[in-house]
């Protein structure tokens, strides 16, 4: 009837017993989820959440939501990793050094590692390109607006069931790759790897949907005239993540799914007996991890080339040099996997291929940060937030490469293998590339989907922070990975480490001085939107000036349909050329815009598949049972009585929404 | 008035799902469930000696059954095919005639090889025996419950068309579901050659 909560070793309420952090932590995590309820019902928001959030299929509200959900994760992913710091620091001795016991730490540092990259940065991802792709490309919405809020919820269902692992039963300790056989049942019989499994098959899933919505939305819906070499680089490397995800999330499914055969069904694929071979896994779960890396930092490499030039007051340098590189990369980054394991003995052959295909992705990578050096170069240079990022950025970025070259020379690779070096450099280039481009495209776009920006001051303040604070956070990192230091530790013995633990726990503390910022800047941008009861005014189109893209044509926030009337595009940067041509833009006589129609499918596919999540993880096989039934007859029933016919957006209230606009740019005499 | 008219078909294509946009995000579907299967047919090639000292497959397949499978298989994609035309001649009741033909034909290829499934384990070759093993079952039953998801799609396409006949939303349907049956066929024959040929040998 309970599946596995009546079994004791699966210790489904232990951690809540005897760990008092989680203990309090979930504690505080219920008091603040019940006080948000009661705040919703209190001022009768429900009916408002429900018509314009969770049933929405608009791309720009999925998009919003998307952004919160990975900017909550990134809290509780920092919260992981604060503790881990501030752990080490202290954890010189025996097992019983720090304040957390291994058990613990183990399943901090897996959480960390997962959560930050399938639940922090993949949403941040997809949020920003639900936001802007349609918007750059002259379109009305997604391809598919359905499957765009069912990806949402399913996504949502994941990070959800992850963090449910947090008070009942326990996380995996097996890292974020999950290597067998500690990830089998004999090393991890109890819940955590199952929780791990399933919410990342869960966000594969929604990864997936999303991916297939976007590739056929950019090849589909671009406005008349944007040929593929007029596309803005943004859409272009989001078009080539994209189809890298369609390549490697159906791996990443099946290691899964064989893992959950070998938990679940008695199964040999990496079980050490049996003619299993865990390393046959590392295979799998890299060929998928490295494209992974490369999902993440192409967009990264979009969004600095669209800011660049903003920034700079000049087209960007190489466009074409820049689309070719970003196909190269696609292509390398299949050949390269095997550099996570040079120590698995593929011999000389194998290692040496790796070894160059590694060293040669340099090169198009190399090309790309040239071309906006040159894009800057003579340019008329403004030091606002955005700029400030991909400065900091392609600095820092430059940087780890260097490393990551350094860890592609095998014989090297055999000292720094599993090091505190590997720790230091993928951060290096996950938090000086992804995360800092990403905050980059997160503070350039806020103001077309809020209509006002993010405090400035405050904005320096947190990229100082941060900048600051990753440099004293992990440079400490690299040196202990040449003394020694291996990843993953929960004590050490050796005393002269403490002082470098010392340092990066400090520099985290920054990182936390930073993202305190952050978030202060969006309290403001809350108490905004509350004085204007949840209504932001339209506001001006082009706040950075010198903006480029077609997404800066339109009001700020965007009318629901985008484009009141869809733009004919004749060149690259085609907002560039509106404005230089002085195309003037369309006052009256729209037609009336056809629009999908709501739906709550997604909602409940996404309800019922965290409870089929949940479920599974506790072996409760009726409820598997009904809830499995129960997302494929949402689905089935939605193909019946959902609304597919949409609804129109009467010319008398596109007339209107846009007269509302013209009155705000008459006013300010344009 | 043209200018209008101009509008409408353009915004038609933004926002109805203009059924190739549809065709075609299926089409990308597909293309990503192909790396799926590319995936586990490596899987079965690493793993396929990996017997564990336990029964090899050979001691197990039964060519002349699984080609019989194959027979209803292939012979059900061309029913479709036959479904096809006569949705583009218009023709309800052939349309839904034929694909009651290929329904049948489906279900009798998930029948065998669920029979399969049973004599294999009652005969004491489970996926638990061995890798070779786990991943025999792993990738036929995969295709096996893509098939059934086929059928469980055709089934509400009766429904579908019951309801609204050939529109254009059904027209869609069919088209999908159809790249879906030939793409399981077309990955089937690399499973029994992959599987079945090679592993008589
Ligand atoms: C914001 C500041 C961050 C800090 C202070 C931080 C700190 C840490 C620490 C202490 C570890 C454990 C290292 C060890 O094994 O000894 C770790 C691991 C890891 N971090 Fe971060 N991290 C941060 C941001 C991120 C971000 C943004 C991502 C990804 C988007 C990320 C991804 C990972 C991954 C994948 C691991 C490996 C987990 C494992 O060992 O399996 N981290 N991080
Ligand atoms: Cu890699």
């Amino acid at each position: 009837m309970f599946g596995r909560f009546t079994d004791p070793t699966a210790e489904a309420f232990s951690a809540l017993q005897h760990e008092p952090i989680v203990l309090y932590t979930v504690l505080t995590v219920v008091a603040l989820g019940v006080l948000l309820l009661a705040v919703i019902t209190f001022f009768g928001w429900w009916g408002s959440l429900w018509r314009n959030w969770i049933t929405t299929v608009d791309h720009k509200r999925i998009g919003i939501m998307y952004v919160v959900l990975a900017l909550v994760m990134l809290v509780r992913g920092f919260a992981d990793a604060l503790m881990m710091r501030v752990h080490q620091a202290m954890a010189l001795g025996s097992e019983s050094a720090g304040y957390l016991p291994p058990d613990h730490y183990d399943q901090i540092f897996t959480a960390h590692g997962v959560i930050m990259i399938f639940f922090m940065a993949t949403p941040l991802l997809f949020g920003l390109f639900n936001y802007i792709l349609p918007l750059q490309i002259g379109a009305r919405d997604v391809a598919f607006p359905f499957l765009n809020n069912l990806g949402f919820w399913i996504t949502f269902a994941g990070a959800l069931l992850i963090n449910i692992s947090l008070g009942i039963g326990n996380f995996g300790r097996v890292g974020w790759l999950a290597y067998p056989p500690l990830s089998e049942l004999s090393g991890s019989p109890d819940t955590g790897v199952d929780y791990y499994l399933w919410s990342l098959q869960l966000s594969g899933v929604a990864t997936t949907i999303s991916a297939v919505n976007f590739v056929a939305t950019i090849i589909k819906m671009r406005a008349p005239g944007m040929a593929m070499m007029k596309l803005p680089v943004f859409c272009w490397t989001a078009l080539v993540a994209n189809v890298l995800i369609l390549m490697i999330y159906p791996v990443l499914t099946i290691a899964l799914a064989l893992l959950i055969g070998d938990r679940y069904l008695g199964m040999h694929f990496f079980t050490n007996d049996g003619g299993g071979n865990p390393m046959v896994w590392i295979n799998y779960v890299w060929i998928f991890g490295h494209p992974e890396v490369y999902v993440l930092i192409l967009p990264a490499f979009g969004i600095l080339s669209e800011v660049v030039p903003t920034f700079s007051s000049k087209r960007l340098f190489g466009y074409t040099s820049m689309i070719w590189a970003i196909l190269v990369i696609l292509i390398l980054s299949f050949l390269v996997w095997a550099h996570h394991f040079f120590t698995m003995g593929g011999g000389v052959a194998v290692n040496t291929f790796f070894s160059i295909a590694t060293m040669i992705i340099a090169v198009p990578t190399g090309v790309k940060i040239f071309n906006w050096l040159f894009t800057m170069y003579k340019g008329r240079i403004r030091l606002e937030p955005p700029m400030l990022w991909c400065m900091g950025m392609i600095f820092t970025f430059v940087g780890g490469g260097l490393t990551g070259v350094m860890l592609s020379i095998t014989p090297a690779d055999w000292q720094f293998h599993n090091s505190l070096f590997l720790v230091a450099h993928f951060h290096h280039t996950i938090i000086g590339g992804v995360v800092f481009a990403y905050l980059a495209g997160l503070i350039y776009w806020f103001p077309k989907a809020f209509g006002i920006k993010l405090n400035r001051t405050l904005g320096i303040a947190s990229f100082w922070c941060w900048f600051i604070g990753f440099y004293f956070a992990f440079f400490p990192l690299y040196i202990l990975g040449l003394m020694g230091a291996t990843r993953r530790l929960q004590h050490y013995i050796e005393p002269s480490w403490q002082p470098y633990f010392i340092v990066a726990m400090i520099g985290a503390f920054i990182i936390a001085l930073g993202i305190l910022f952050t978030v202060l800047q969006f309290l403001l941008v809350i108490w905004y939107g509350i004085k204007h009861k949840g209504k932001f005014p339209v506001r001006e189109n082009d706040p950075w000036g010198d903006t480029r893209t077609l997404e800066w044509s339109v009001s700020s926030p965007p009318p629901p349909y985008n484009f009141a009337v869809i733009p004919h595009v004749t060149t690259l940067d085609a907002y560039w050329h509106m404005k230089t041509k002085n195309v003037p833009r369309k006052t009256s006589g729209f037609s009336s815009i056809h629009m999908p129609s709501n739906t709550s499918a997604g909602f409940w596919a996404g309800i019922l598949s965290l409870i089929l999540g949940f479920a599974l993880v506790w072996h409760i096989w009726w409820l598997v049972a009904f809830s499995f039934v129960g997302v494929v007859a949402v689905i089935i029933v939605h193909s019946f009585i959902g609304d597919h016919r949409g609804y129109y957006f009467s010319e008398a209230l596109v007339q209107e929404t846009e007269n509302a606009f013209t009155a705000y740019l008459e006013a300010k005499g344009r | 008035m043209t200018v209008t008219a101009v509008e409408t078909t353009h915004v038609a294509q933004h926002h109805c799902g203009d059924a190739s946009i549809k065709i075609f995000g299926f089409w990308i579907y597909i293309l990503q469930d192909l790396f799926l299967f590319a995936t586990l047919f490596a899987n079965f090639a690493v793993f396929s000696s990996a017997y564990d000292g336990g029964s090899v497959g050979k001691d197990f397949i039964n060519l002349p059954f699984v080609i019989f499978e194959t027979f209803f298989l292939l012979v059900s994609s061309i029913s479709y095919g036959f479904s096809i035309v006569k949705m583009y001649s218009n023709n309800l009741k052939a349309t839904r005639f034929w694909l009651q033909i290929t329904f049948v034909l489906g279900a009798i290829f998930v029948g065998m090889e669920l029979y399969e499934f049973m004599h294999l384990i009652h005969e004491g070759a489970t996926p638990s025996v061995s890798a070779y093993w786990s991943a025999f079952f792993v990738l036929v039953a995969t295709h096996g419950i893509h098939v059934t998801g086929g059928l469980i799609w055709m089934a509400c396409m009766f429904v579908h068309l019951s309801c609204h006949g050939l529109n254009a939303d059904n027209r869609v349907r069919l088209i999908c579901l159809s790249l879906f049956w030939h793409f399981l066929d077309i990955v089937w024959i690399g499973v029994f050659t992959v599987v079945y040929l090679l592993g008589a040998l």
